[in-house]
């Protein structure tokens, strides 16, 4: 069950970065790896210190349950378990276990013969949550600013967060960011819709090629990028999506200040631009 | 270690243009303009055109240059017709809907009936354009996949700018044109209802926004990382298995224990884009008719804590 028809021939030895053979073998459809035991340990301890946190709060209401970072006046020092401590100790596996998994994707694209494209992306999305919770509260001296780990809490501090600037949307950055979370959706709404398309056509009709792809894009919209190329276009966009998130966070308090509204961004900046003095 | 990534065409072979699969007889003719640039070609298809324009294409570009025309001069009119001013605060200017006091009537011009005009030309652009994208499919012998994906994209449009507005009473709920304005729509909208964040529907959409995201990195990331097995040969890899999507899917099933097919990740994308909108619309749309506050609703459902209290 665990093996495909196909996967026999694949499952060779070799490829690993650290640990040799020690840890190069299987467990059903997984792959181990000492990065396996490694992202399996931090995954583990994490879980389990969420589910101690929560049994020291108030509620198991599974919305409410909430990890909160240590209070402003424990600036960038360990905080008790009870009072933020365990914040820590989750952010440190959560960021073990996520590393652990990227080095781990390393080891079986090498197995494979594959380029190293899913954990470079990978690596944005772990950049993005090292900025939220390691950069930026290192930067404001307050382990206090990392955000809480809770379903309704992460939201209340994005809302939080977002006031303390008046409204975050005219954060410039933060308009980077959303423009290429949209246009990533739109791409991908267009690829995932022209494959089935093509793959799908009308009844009766056979299976159709890229040449067809090609028309149809080049028919609607004037441009067809191209089989390789929407793959290019979809990283691309993706990765840009989440390194301006970082970008939008990481700018806000560390350079424009606390409590100031980003709008004020658009009229002392943005209109005193000397290309505006005539 | 050092390996090349695919990441850039390197060597380009360019033949005669293509100038696209045949068309059914009772179409319009395609147009013959194309031309190779190599610089695209670099990271995409180095061709571009030629271009079908038809009868539904004139007809959306038509009443879509209408709209922009509209939105444009009346911002153009607020400034006083002054060009420099007009570039420089861009951003700050809008074509506002009517006053609540004006209901779903149609005020003079200068009062929201431009913005009720922008409204209408670029809300029929939109629609011909959906009917084109159909249509060419159909021509193609394609399935309509795009179009119902379109569609779903549409539907949120709508229901922004005209359903929900119809259904409260009023053209004034409806979103102004204009970057800040709608920034500053957005920003009231989820206070005035309570904060969106705690309306489901919401927390769906941004859930399928982000994960179109993190799918599309997976998706595109795997493929380049084949691409020298042939595995951007999509529909030659669904029809025929080969090396590339095998390790494709070695791949995922190796690091998550679970992975898809080439054709099951297209599914997989279509459906998370599609939602994306579809969820979002339905947000919207329960918002001030269904729910008044989204907050109060939370509370009521046992999932907002009864205050914010900031680390711990």
């Amino acid at each position: 069950m665990a093996m495909l028809s196909f996967e026999k021939k694949y499952r060779v030895r070799g490829g690993t970065l650290l640990g040799g053979d020690l840890f190069d073998f299987w467990i059903g459809p997984f792959y181990v790896g000492l990065f396996g035991i490694a992202a399996a340990f931090f995954a583990i301890l994490g879980t389990v210190l969420i589910i101690y946190g929560a049994s020291l709060g108030p509620t198991w209401n599974i919305w409410k349950i909430s990890i909160n970072p240590p209070d402003r006046s424990y600036g960038l020092g360990l905080a008790p378990l009870a009072a933020g401590g365990i914040w820590q100790l989750v952010t440190i596996c959560a960021l073990g276990a996520f590393i652990s998994w990227a080095l781990r994707e390393v080891e079986i694209c090498r197995k494979l013969g594959m380029g190293y494209h899913v954990p470079f992306a990978f690596s944005f999305a772990i950049l993005a949550y090292a900025t939220l919770v390691v950069f930026r509260p290192i930067l404001m001296g307050g382990w206090s600013y990392g955000f809480p780990y809770g379903i309704i809490s992460h939201l209340d501090w994005v809302s939080y967060t977002g006031y303390q600037y008046g409204n975050f949307h005219y954060n410039p950055a933060h308009m980077i960011a959303i423009t290429f979370f949209f246009t990533t959706c739109l791409a991908l709404a267009m690829h995932g819709g022209l494959i089935l398309a093509a793959t799908n056509p009308p009844k009766g009709q056979p299976v159709k090629a890229p040449e067809h792809e090609n028309s149809y894009f080049r028919d609607t919209i004037g441009y067809s990028i191209g089989t390789l190329g929407i793959h290019r276009l979809g990283l691309l966009l993706a990765l840009n999506a989440g390194f301006w998130s970082a970008v939008c966070i990481i700018i806000s308090g560390p350079l424009w200040p606390e409590n100031v509204p980003w709008s004020e961004w658009w009229t002392f900046e943005w209109l005193k631009l000397p290309i505006w003095s005539r | 270690m050092a390996q090349y990534q695919n990441i850039f065409t390197r060597v380009q072979v360019h033949g005669p243009i293509d100038a696209g699969v045949a068309l059914p007889a009772e179409d319009s003719k395609r147009g013959s303009t194309a031309m190779i640039n190599t610089l695209l070609g670099r990271f995409g298809d180095a061709q571009i055109g030629p271009f079908y324009l038809g009868g539904l294409g004139t007809a959306s570009l038509i009443c879509g240059f209408i709209a922009i025309e509209i939105i444009g001069l009346s911002m153009l009119a607020s400034v006083n017709w002054n060009p420099v001013t007009f570039v420089r605060t861009l951003f700050y200017l809008s074509v506002d809907p009517p006053a609540a006091s004006w209901g779903l009537r149609i005020p003079p011009w200068s009062q929201g009936g431009n913005w009720i005009a922008a409204g209408f030309f670029l809300t029929a652009a939109i629609l011909l354009w959906w009917a084109r994208m159909y249509r060419r499919a159909i021509s193609l012998g394609l399935g309509t996949h795009v179009a119902w994906g379109f569609a779903s994209a549409i539907w949120l449009y709508l229901v922004l700018g005209f359903i929900r507005p119809v259904l409260m009473g009023r053209w004034s709920e409806a979103v102004p044109f204009g970057i800040f304005s709608h920034l500053d729509w957005t920003n009231n909208f989820s206070l005035t209802y309570g904060n969106l964040f705690y309306n489901p529907f919401h927390m769906l959409s941004i859930a399928f926004l982000y994960g179109s995201a993190l799918l599309f990195a997976m998706h595109a990331a795997t493929i380049l990382a084949v691409s020298h097995y042939g595995g951007e040969r999509e529909i030659e890899q669904i029809t025929d298995r080969g090396t590339a999507s095998e390790r494709a899917a070695l791949f995922w099933r190796w690091t998550m224990g679970f992975n898809a097919s080439i054709e099951s990740i297209h599914r997989w994308a279509w459906w998370f884009a599609v939602l994306c909108t579809l969820t979002g619309g339905i947000g919207i749309l329960l918002t001030g008719t269904a729910v008044d506050n989204w907050y109060q609703w939370g509370i009521k459902h046992d999932i907002a804590p009864a205050a914010y209290s900031p680390g711990g």
